[in-house]
């Protein structure tokens, strides 16, 4: 019913953005697999040695025989494990920093210069260090890879407390809020946006520091079985556990727009 | 006398030097009034205003409200931005209910006649809704019942419609007089429209450019009782007019 009321000019409109839309899908969709295929081809026509370079149909063995042996979800959860519980505690320490710089102006003030400084550290660098101090496990594995995400999570997300409207500090002000108020009714829930685009920074951040961290402690993890694989000369397995890596990355990735979505329901924010 | 000015200065301090904001400002206000001050960008008077708020500290002289002197924000004053200014995360109700909840009186007994002036108003319809929802002369009149959630003795109306484009501002500022008059409120709207001021207020303060000073106070008893859109068709509003302009001339 409703359609024979939509003009000609939307319907075409509507048409051309859906072919759009399928275009690009599918480019996206031919484009995954002519690469698999043509690794896979050039493997099996020796234009490449599958043995530095692996192939699809290796990998997928390889795959195979992790899962059947049950070590692909130890290495697989224990990575994961660590990777949302550095991002986790990056962006809640990151944030109550902030918060307390935000309380204090002449203890940003005080602070500023370090943490320029520490912004600018390798934090690789840290890793030796947190062996030493932490001991060689999954602790050190995720200081590693807090220290990656937190000088960033507290510049940025103190930089977007500071940049709260004037205006509506003001307003605040002389409704007779206090500085705490002000925190909880303006501060935190303008800065939704920043503080989700911290979380959303901190989930790469945290990958990078736990696949660190766990080249240098090597126990278990994807990182472990990259180097692992990398030192025995298994590069099926190097290439298997890459791949799931990224896979691993992008659920997660998905997860956190999904949670986003879901809070900013939740909470009534918009814009 | 609700408020009074009594030869209130400021002065601004900064790395480069210290500015001369405001210059010996005696004023007196009788409750229910409406008074208007004007002046070039820059005169001060905004921050005169903020000295009335308790927002900022005078250099020198003091303000009385109800005879009491002015320390520091003080819930006796309802302050309207320029800006609407409304949360973009909270409903028009949840607003509007701003002030009485950081004062913990969210459901007190004035929730009773927020709701009232929600309804009289014409935003019972809307209470639910997003402020984006709305038009921004709708949201300028949330932003005048937030400010009167409070039931503050004084209303301070900084430029509240200088966001507004003309059609919008005029209509608006008829509403909000009428909004203000209605419920019997003694206001200070502060503006550097001349015809805004004269279409509103009993009484126009004339404010000298930087540092501001007081150069006129003009008492407008015969638009009382007319509202904004009658004052502008009167006969004498351009004399008005003329006599507050040429007097802003002076001061360049």
């Amino acid at each position: 019913m409703s359609e024979n009321m939509i003009s000609k000019e939307r319907q075409e409109y509507l048409q051309l953005r859906q072919r759009s839309r399928r275009l690009v899908r599918a480019a996206q969709i031919a484009l995954f697999i002519a690469f698999f295929l043509l690794w896979e081809l050039a493997a099996r026509w020796n234009w490449i040695d599958p043995f530095i370079m692996s192939s699809p149909s290796r990998v997928w063995e390889t795959l195979q025989n992790l899962t059947v042996s049950g070590e692909l979800w130890r290495h697989l959860g224990a990575s994961c494990a660590e990777t949302v519980a550095g991002f986790t505690l990056g962006t809640a320490v990151g944030t109550a920093v902030a918060v307390v710089l935000w309380w204090s102006p002449t203890l940003a003030k005080i602070v500023d210069p370090y943490l320029v400084v520490l912004n600018s550290l390798p934090k690789t660098a840290l890793g030796p260090v947190f062996i030493v101090w932490i001991g060689a496990g999954p602790s050190s594995i995720i200081a590693m890879s807090l220290a990656i995400s937190l000088i960033v999570t507290i510049l940025e997300v103190h930089n977007g407390f500071l940049s709260t409207d004037p205006g509506k500090l003001r307003l605040l002000r002389t409704l007779g809020a206090s500085k705490g108020q002000i925190l909880r009714k303006l501060v935190l829930p303008a800065n939704f946006t920043t503080l989700m685009n911290a979380l959303k920074v901190n989930v790469g951040l945290s990958w990078v520091g736990v696949i660190m961290g766990e080249f240098l402690v090597s126990r278990m993890g994807l990182g472990y079985l990259i180097v692992y694989g990398s030192q025995v000369f298994k590069m099926d397995l190097v290439m298997a556990t890459v791949l799931l890596l990224a896979l691993a990355a992008a659920v997660m990735y998905r997860a956190i727009l999904v949670l986003e979505k879901a809070l900013k329901k939740y909470l009534g924010v918009s814009a | 006398m609700i408020v009074a000015l009594e030869r209130i200065r400021k002065t601004y301090q900064s790395a480069e030097g210290e500015v001369e904001a405001l210059s010996d400002i005696t004023l007196e206000m009788e409750e229910g009034t409406f008074l208007s001050v004007v002046g070039p960008s820059g005169c001060g008077k905004s921050t005169l205003l903020a000295i009335i708020a308790g927002l900022e500290k005078a250099s020198g002289g003091r303000v009385l409200l109800q005879g009491e002197e002015v320390t520091g924000v003080s819930p006796l004053v309802g302050y309207m931005p320029q800006k609407d200014e409304l949360f973009p995360w909270r409903s028009i109700r949840e607003n509007v209910l701003l002030g009485l909840e950081l004062r913990g009186e969210k459901n007190g007994e004035r929730r009773a006649a927020v709701e009232e002036l929600l309804q009289r108003y014409g935003l019972a319809d809307f209470a639910d809704a997003a402020p984006r929802q709305l038009s921004g002369g709708m949201r300028q009149r949330c932003a005048l019942i937030r400010t009167l959630a409070t039931d503050p003795a004084l209303l301070l109306l900084d430029e509240p419609f200088s966001a507004l484009d003309y059609q919008t501002r005029l209509s608006v500022s008829d509403d909000i007089h009428s909004i203000i008059r209605r419920e019997k409120k003694t206001a200070i709207l502060v503006t550097h429209d001349i015809s805004e001021s004269i279409s509103m207020s009993d009484a126009v303060a004339v404010l000298s450019a930087r540092p501001g000073r007081l150069k006129a106070v003009h008492e407008l008893t015969e638009f009382r009782g007319l509202s904004p859109m009658e004052r502008r068709d009167h006969p004498h509003f351009h004399a008005w007019f003329n006599t507050v302009w040429k007097e802003l001339e002076l001061g360049v």
